[in-house]
This record gives C-alpha cells, sequence and structure tokens, in this order.
C-alpha cells in the first residue's frame, strides 16, 4: 500500500504531514522522500543515514580509435547529445536522457557505456520508520532518474508513504504514479485553490483516489472547501493556524511532536485509508 | 536592460506575493512568471491575454495498431517502461506519459508501425496588467521540458521589452533546483532569493544560493515571516554573512498579505500593512544595489 502525500506547490505542509503521517501510522512504516530536488524530509525525520550509494545513468562513451564518423548516432538521437564535424564527435552528457539509442545503431561497437552522477541515494532508520531520499546534485537538470530510483526502493510489504515533489509535471506524475491513495495538501487561499485544481485533475486522469488536508485552513477563505465538496473530494483534515506549529516547524520538529493532539486525527485518517 | 529574478527553492514561502508587491513597485519593466507548472502570479496581476501561443516540444510515440505484428521488439528497446504489450492484439501499447520521445522504438520497428508525433504540451500567453506587460505560460499536466517553455517565455519577454524600450525584466522563478530554474537563470544579472525562517527553508535556501553560485549571479536574500521565528531569521542572516551574501530585508508575518491574495492584489497596494513597508524598503535596498553595480 502507498499513500503518496503532494500538493501543487511546495509550502503548504506537505512535508510536515507526510513525516507525521509516517509517525503515526500503525505496523511497519516506510518513508520515501521524493521530492529529490529539495528534500526535507530528513529534516524532521532525523533519519540515520548508514547508507549511501551514487545514482548515476548511462551515458554513451565513443572510442574515436573506432569511430568511423558515420554520424549515425547523432542521427537517431533526439536530444542533441552527440554532435559531429568532419571528423571531430563529441558527447554532451548533461543532454543525454540514456534511451541507448546511439549505442544500438553504432555499426562499429565505438560506443561503450558510461556513467553520469546525478545525485545520491541515501537511507536508513528514523527510529522504527525505514527513511528513503534522493539529493540531486546541484547544476543537474534531471530529477526523474533520481526519483525512480528513490521509488524503486519501495518495500511492497509495508505501509510506503511518499513525499511527493510540488508541482504538476513529469516529476509529480513519476512520484504519485504506484500511488493506492493520494493526500492533497492545500491552504485555503487562491493560490492553493488554483494549485490544488491543477493537481487534482491530473490525480482524476489517472482514477487515483484522493483526500485533502486544509492546512492553516482558518487564514484564507471558504473556497477550497465549497470546491471539494462540489467535486466530492473528501477533506480529511483541516489544521488550524498556530503560531507553536510554524515555531516547531521552523525548529524541525514534527507536526505530531509539536501538536500530540492531532495524533488520533491522523491516525484515524490513515486508517480509514488503509479500510 | 536588467534582469532580477525572484527565487525560493520551494514554493509558499511567499514568492510570488513578493513578486506581485514587486511589480507594482517597479517601473517600466516586463514581467514574467517562469513558475510554468503552477503559475499563480496571474492571479494578482489580473491579466488581459493580448495573444496565445501553443507550445510544441519534442515527440511522442504513437503505434499503428493494423500495421503491428505484436513482435515485442519496441517494449524491449524502450528504457523508460512506457510500452506494454496488448496480448488481445497482440498490439504494441505506449504510455504517452512515461515516452520521452527518443523515438528508438520508432528506429528499429521492423513493421514501421511507430510514428512520432509532435507533442502539444501547454499554452504561452503575452498579457496586459495594470502594472505592465505580463509572459506567462501553463504546460499541460504531467508534461515535461518545463525548461524549453521557460526558456521561449523569457526569449520572448526580452525581445518585448527591446521593441517597446523597457528596462527591467521582474522574473517570478521556478521552484526547486532543477532544469526550469536553471533556465529561468539563463541572462539574469540579479539573483533574489526568499526564504522563510526555518531549517527546510535553511536548507532550499542553501541550494538555491549554490546554484546561484554555479553561474556566478550577484544574489541577495529576503526572510519573510522572520519574526515566526527571530532566532533562526538571526542564524540565517548570519550564514548568509558568512557566505558573501547581503540579506536585504525582512518581512514579517502578516494576514494582510493572505487577505490582499484573496482580493487579487498586490499587498503593497494596502498602505497599512507592516510586510509592504518591508517591501518598500526591499526594492528600494535592491534598486540602489542594482545602481552600484554599474
Ligand atoms: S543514449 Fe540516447 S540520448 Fe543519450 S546520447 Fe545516445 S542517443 Fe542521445
Ligand atoms: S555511430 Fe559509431 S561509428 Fe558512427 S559516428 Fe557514431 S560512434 Fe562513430
Ligand atoms: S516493434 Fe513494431 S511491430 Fe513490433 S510490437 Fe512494437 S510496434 Fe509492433
Ligand atoms: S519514443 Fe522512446 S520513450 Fe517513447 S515509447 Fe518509443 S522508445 Fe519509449
Amino acid at each position: 500500500m502507498q499513500i503518496a502525500v503532494a500538493s501543487g506547490k511546495g509550502g503548504t505542509g506537505k512535508t510536515i504531514v507526510s513525516t507525521s503521517l509516517a509517525m503515526c501510522a500503525p505496523g511497519r512504516v516506510q518513508y520515501l522522500d521524493c521530492d529529490v530536488e529539495e528534500p526535507n524530509g530528513h529534516i524532521f525525520l532525523k533519519p540515520d543515514l548508514a547508507t549511501s550509494e551514487r545514482c548515476t545513468v548511462i551515458i554513451p562513451q565513443i572510442l574515436e580509435e573506432k569511430c568511423t564518423y558515420c554520424g549515425k548516432c547523432r542521427d537517431i538521437c533526439r536530444f542533441n547529445a552527440i554532435t559531429l564535424f568532419a571528423n571531430t564527435i563529441m558527447t554532451f552528457p548533461e543532454m543525454c536522457h540514456s534511451c541507448l539509442g546511439c549505442f544500438r545503431v553504432c555499426p562499429d561497437d565505438a560506443i561503450v557505456r558510461s556513467e553520469r552522477e546525478i545525485g545520491m541515494l541515501e537511507s536508513g532508520m528514523a527510529g522504527d520508520i525505514s527513511f528513503v531520499h534522493g539529493r540531486m546534485r546541484v547544476g543537474e537538470a534531471m530529477a526523474v532518474p533520481l526519483l525512480k530510483a528513490v521509488k524503486k526502493k519501495a518495500d511492497k510489504n509495508v505501509l510506503v508513504i511518499i513525499d511527493a515533489p510540488p508541482g504538476t509535471s513529469c516529476p509529480f506524475v513519476e512520484a504519485i504514479s504506484d500511488a493506492d491513495y493520494v493526500i492533497l495538501v492545500t491552504e485555503p487561499t487562491p493560490f492553493g485553490l488554483h494549485d490544488l485544481k491543477l493537481a487534482a485533475v491530473v490525480l482524476r486522469n489517472f482514477s487515483k483516489p484522493c483526500g485533502v488536508i486544509i492546512n492553516r485552513a482558518d487564514l484564507g477563505d471558504a473556497r477550497v472547501e465549497q470546491w471539494c465538496q462540489q467535486e466530492n473530494i473528501p477533506v480529511l483534515l483541516k489544521i488550524p493556524f498556530d503560531r507553536k506549529i510554524a515555531e516547531g516547524y521552523a525548529r524541525g520538529q514534527c507536526l505530531v511532536e509539536i501538536r500530540p493532539d492531532l495524533r488520533p486525527s491522523l491516525q484515524a485518517l490513515i486508517e480509514e485509508i488503509l479500510a | 536592460m536588467k534582469e532580477i529574478v525572484i527565487l525560493s527553492g520551494k514554493g509558499g514561502t511567499g514568492k510570488t506575493s513578493l513578486v506581485g508587491s514587486l511589480a507594482y513597485l517597479a517601473e517600466n519593466k516586463i514581467l514574467v512568471d517562469c513558475d510554468v507548472d503552477a503559475a499563480d502570479l496571474h492571479l494578482l496581476l489580473d491579466p488581459k491575454p493580448r495573444s496565445s501561443h501553443e507550445f510544441r516540444s519534442g515527440v511522442k510515440a504513437k503505434v499503428i495498431s493494423d500495421q503491428c505484428s505484436g513482435c515485442g521488439i519496441c517494449v524491449d528497446l524502450c528504457q523508460f517502461e512506457a510500452i506494454t504489450m496488448d496480448f488481445a492484439g497482440p498490439t504494441a501499447l505506449m504510455n504517452p506519459l512515461s515516452c520521452e520521445g527518443c523515438g528508438v522504438c520508432a528506429h528499429f520497428c521492423p513493421e514501421q508501425a511507430i510514428v512520432l508525433e509532435e507533442n502539444y504540451c501547454g499554452d504561452w500567453f503575452i498579457s496586459d496588467t495594470d502594472y505592465g506587460p505580463l509572459v506567462h505560460a501553463q504546460l499541460f499536466a504531467g508534461e515535461e521540458n518545463s525548461g524549453k517553455l521557460v526558456s521561449l517565455i523569457k526569449r520572448q519577454a526580452r525581445e518585448l521589452a527591446e521593441q517597446t524600450g523597457l528596462d527591467l525584466i521582474l522574473i517570478d522563478g521556478a521552484p526547486g533546483i532543477g532544469c526550469p530554474v536553471i533556465a529561468s537563470l539563463a541572462s539574469v544579472d540579479t539573483v533574489l532569493a526568499v526564504t522563510e525562517p526555518s531549517q527546510s527553508g535553511w536548507h532550499d535556501l542553501e541550494r538555491v544560493l549554490d546554484l546561484a553560485l554555479h553561474f556566478r549571479l550577484q544574489s541577495f536574500v529576503c526572510i519573510n515571516k522572520w519574526d515566526l521565528h527571530p532566532e533562526m531569521a538571526a542564524s540565517i542572516e548570519i550564514a548568509c554573512v558568512e557566505r558573501g551574501i547581503e540579506v536585504l530585508g525582512r518581512i514579517p508575518f502578516d494576514p494582510t498579505v493572505i487577505e490582499c491574495q484573496i482580493q487579487g492584489i498586490p499587498v503593497v497596494c494596502n498602505e497599512q500593512s507592516p510586510a509592504a513597508g518591508a517591501i518598500r524598503e526591499i526594492w528600494q535596498a535592491l534598486s540602489s544595489r542594482q545602481v552600484n553595480k554599474e
């Protein structure tokens, strides 16, 4: 069972919700931080990151001594990652999507596999929670290969909580694609509503069941709730604005540590989703 | 011409509210919303579209079922798990959301049963607002290439600014540190990074500042909602100074910001708002630093 916690945009409190759910979940639980551009879950769960591995993608390396400059590799590459002028051939690894097309078309076995590091995959235990996150290298443009690597660590036998990246583009879709349920965290503001609508459209296209948590529920207006009602999307929980939460958040404390009184409602929420 | 980009690492730090206010304060400028995944600036600026354009980028593979023999070669070739077999046919089935448009399947299909179709993945607009022209876009859900769309709207803004003699491009940057942010940084003069006084705010800010450093850009910081955690705000300031980065100002937590968002106006329009006062000071400081540089 996978529950993804997402929000049309970051900063709505997605991470305090996802980390708190992991802390309240019954039985064994795994937490995957798929927000590889800005992973923050570790700040709240404070895992002991015992293992760390480099995450790499395959890129071509061209052996000039074998290359006949036929240009076939350049022609198949749709990402302009290979150029050829007269007798000089060059690759641009940061443009490469690792489709392996060039490897397959080279008639002279002049291309060998090399790799490029896109980030680190780190994992360990945070109390009883098994924790995994990906940390993208600064200056790296592609988030999806690292995100996929984080998702591959999902344990099929336990409840998995996924912290999904913000937005509604490719990384978000990849993060939620295997989830059984998606929780959208939003704020009762025009920005919150606008971004919630975009995310909800994607989930509908995938026929993913979803529910909404409204954070800072008393700072704004009623339009988010009205919209959820109208669209038949359940509002699972409303978290009021509380300076204590904001301050605790600032220090890197989980929601349930700051407000233990919210624990029963979070537990009930998970049980309802699991049922 | 100057280009200033406002970045925040992650959304929700009040970046767009700040950009909305700077849009009100700055003169003779064009606005660009580079958050093409979840553009929000238009909610504050009430743009009237002048023109709308389709954004096409890359290709997606499509199977012509009648021609497909169901050999399965394409399934093995695709590195993105975008092709499955429909054993009823049997024919190949493409999942357009996973397809990266590499074209390898089409190249090797023995029956020439795969075509590559141009991908229509978003729309972009040039609009008029009360505060000047705005170039903005919406990428369709689940699409990639947001970096290309960001580069495109920035190029459009630059051309428009040149044609109409505007001397400032004010950019609401994309979230994160990946492709769209890197694209929003191209040809920028100054980065203003907005953060919140929290550990995750600092963590994200460091990554944004690293990125700005990577591209050798002049950066400034401002701390939003600083009074939610004054000690953390102070340690962020110290850490910025240690990195040689000036903190231009602190904006207090102010419910007026949300009220103005609900009304759909920039917060500086509200003379009484404490946040508005702080934003004015930040803008003054930013403008004077710009002059000093020259
Ligand atoms: S692996 Fe694909 S994307 Fe990379 S260089 Fe070769 S053809 Fe281009
Ligand atoms: S396909 Fe092989 S031989 Fe031809 S140019 Fe590329 S690397 Fe050289
Ligand atoms: S390679 Fe071509 S013929 Fe074979 S399954 Fe794929 S589409 Fe069909
Ligand atoms: S174009 Fe590339 S990514 Fe798309 S289905 Fe074909 S092999 Fe897969």
